[in-house]
């Protein structure tokens, strides 16, 4: 299946000399979530605002929906809708009349039932005659979330969409962000939340100092980089851990109330029968234990500073 | 879609949109600001200098006066109507639209001179209330002052680009155009002048305009028309070109 989104060799090098963007080259398949993480600076924005005609890329290309950025702009751009990160608002119109001002800007003839149907997913509906002045930031995010959605693009880009929203609205931005793809539109979305890339994204790429450290299935990702982590709380506190135990790669609590065994979550024998069994036999007696996964934040902490220690 | 027309009519609706909800601020401080010029200039001065040309004085500075709100207010709504999303940020939607740099030219100079043209035209009916107003060519007139507001909007939308404050938003309209406006003939023909300064003031492309709109009213001019004429395309033809150049850089809009 042809990508909906395909970007090819992008380098961007600002004035300054800062580059940006080193040679970044990704495919988003129609109808996923991607998620594009990376701390501040790495490139996140420079990266949507070329692919939404923000920025002029110094090479590479781009091309959505077949179309590429920059010959055929009318038709990529009519594809694509963008949320930027700052809420940048006309402060004296209305969500209608802004909602209408970008679908017609989008080339589109206008079309109130879809103006309406927007207004009202967001619940804007019943403040679409107020001044955006007058709206909460959050009200204001949706505003601007509404005028993206006016032109009906394939493609939306939400830049931070949750960036100091509050727990309500977060929680509301993924059912909408959910429903957008149930709809057929593909969603790309940076975050440095990881915990928002974990519950939404299908796929998930790593951008840091301008390059894709990684791109993978959230999935894949988290099982190919996942630790798993096996807590066994002991009956009776140990002073130091017995040599018949010394196989396993244990940690001791420092009380000696806890043992703790960190594994790769992919690993065929995880070596834990094993151990169970030797601590039976060694009378070691375990009150609970569990097991944990590694967050995507872990796996993301780990690849950013691997690469960081890895450049000279 | 080779021309986005729903674009270039929402963009000319919203600029025209911001000046009706403004009209203390768009129209009623124009007509009051010429209104005091009648006062003070026809009245005043027009009582010792009674004609100009073979024209009353107060009829003489009609043109002067239209041309002097025209060119204020064009320099001010292009170069405001662009600068604003650019101050707010919402320019990110012009620039991430299948809009042309043509067509973003068309709906925002479109409307800063359909404004400017009004604007003109109720001067025009105010100053009618001060002393009789003869347009001996109406169709040059409306040519003239069309031809001249589309310069000043296509030079104030380059202002509006270029600007990085609001301070040098207003540099140029108070600094250069405004001096260049009084000392262009908008309240006397130039003939009136010493030598030098009548030499001097033909350095002063202002003169042109003004001259060729006062001929269309009264057929006195201080220059040939067809020169005032050529005068003014050129002037169109400099801001166009600058236009283009902005926009295939991207300089100052996009980095």
């Amino acid at each position: 299946m042809n990508p909906i989104l395909s970007i090819s060799k992008l380098t961007k090098t600002y004035a300054s000399g800062h580059q940006a963007l080193k040679a970044v080259s990704l495919d988003i398949h129609k109808g996923e979530i991607f998620a594009l993480l990376g701390p501040n600076g790495a490139g996140k924005t420079t990266l949507i605002s070329i692919v939404c005609g923000l920025v002029n890329a110094t090479s590479g290309s781009v091309s959505a929906g077949g179309h590429d950025i920059a010959r055929d702009y009318r038709a990529a751009r009519a594809l694509i809708g963008l949320v930027p990160q700052e809420l940048h608002t006309d402060m004296f119109e209305t969500p209608w009349s802004t909602a209408m001002f970008s679908r017609g800007v989008f080339g589109l003839p206008p079309d109130e039932a879809h103006v309406e149907k927007v207004l009202r997913e967001l619940s804007l509906w019943d403040k679409r005659k107020s001044k955006i002045m007058t709206l909460s930031g959050g009200m204001k995010r949706r505003v601007m979330i509404a005028k993206a959605l006016a032109h009906e693009p394939r493609i939306l880009f939400l830049d931070e969409p949750t960036a100091g929203v509050d727990v309500e609205l977060r929680r509301d931005m993924w059912a909408l962000v959910r429903g957008l793809r149930e709809g057929g539109a593909t969603i790309i979305l940076t975050t440095h939340y990881i915990d928002e890339a974990e519950e939404m994204a299908d796929r998930i790429g790593v951008i840091n100092k301008g390059e894709l450290v990684v791109v993978e299935e959230k999935v894949k990702l988290m099982r190919k980089l996942g630790k798993k982590e096996l807590t066994v709380q002991l009956q009776e506190p140990m002073a130091a851990l017995p040599p018949s135990l010394a196989q396993w790669p244990l940690v001791l609590a420092p009380d000696g109330t806890e043992i703790k065994y960190t594994f790769d979550a992919h690993d065929e024998s995880t070596g834990i029968p094993g151990l169970l069994r030797r601590m039976g036999e060694q009378g070691i007696g375990f009150r609970d234990l569990n097991t944990r996964q590694s967050s995507l934040e872990e796996i993301f902490v780990s690849l950013v500073s691997e690469r960081g220690q890895g450049a000279p | 879609m080779s021309f986005n027309r729903h674009g270039v009519w929402a963009i000319y609706r919203f600029e025209m949109g911001r000046a009706f909800r403004t009209p203390l601020q768009s129209f009623l401080t124009p007509v009051m600001t010429t209104s005091l010029y009648f006062v003070v200039f026809g009245a005043a001065i027009g009582s010792r200098v009674t004609e100009v040309n073979g024209v009353s004085y107060g009829a003489f500075i009609v043109p002067g006066l239209v041309m002097l709100a025209v060119f204020t207010e064009s320099l001010n709504n292009a170069s405001f109507g662009i600068y604003f999303p650019k101050f707010t940020g919402t320019i990110y939607e012009l620039l991430s639209a299948p809009v042309s740099a043509l067509e973003i030219v068309l709906a925002y100079v479109g409307a800063a001179a359909s404004k400017s043209i009004l604007l003109g035209l109720i001067i025009l009916a105010t100053a009618n209330f001060f002393v009789p107003v003869h347009i001996l060519h109406p169709f040059w007139m409306l040519g003239f002052l069309i031809l001249t507001t589309a310069c000043f909007c296509l030079f104030g939308f380059i202002i509006g680009i270029l600007s990085q404050g609001f301070e040098q938003l207003q540099f140029i309209p108070m600094l250069v155009i405004t001096p260049l406006t009084f000392l262009g003939g908008a309240f006397y023909s130039i003939d009136m002048l010493p030598p030098a300064w009548r030499t001097l003031s033909l350095f002063n492309p202002i003169v042109y305009l003004i001259s060729g709109f006062r001929w269309s009213f009264y057929e006195t001019a201080d220059v040939a028309v067809g020169v005032s004429l050529a005068a003014a395309l050129a002037f169109l033809v400099a801001c166009l070109a600058a236009i283009t150049w902005i926009f295939r850089t991207g300089y100052r809009l996009k980095n």
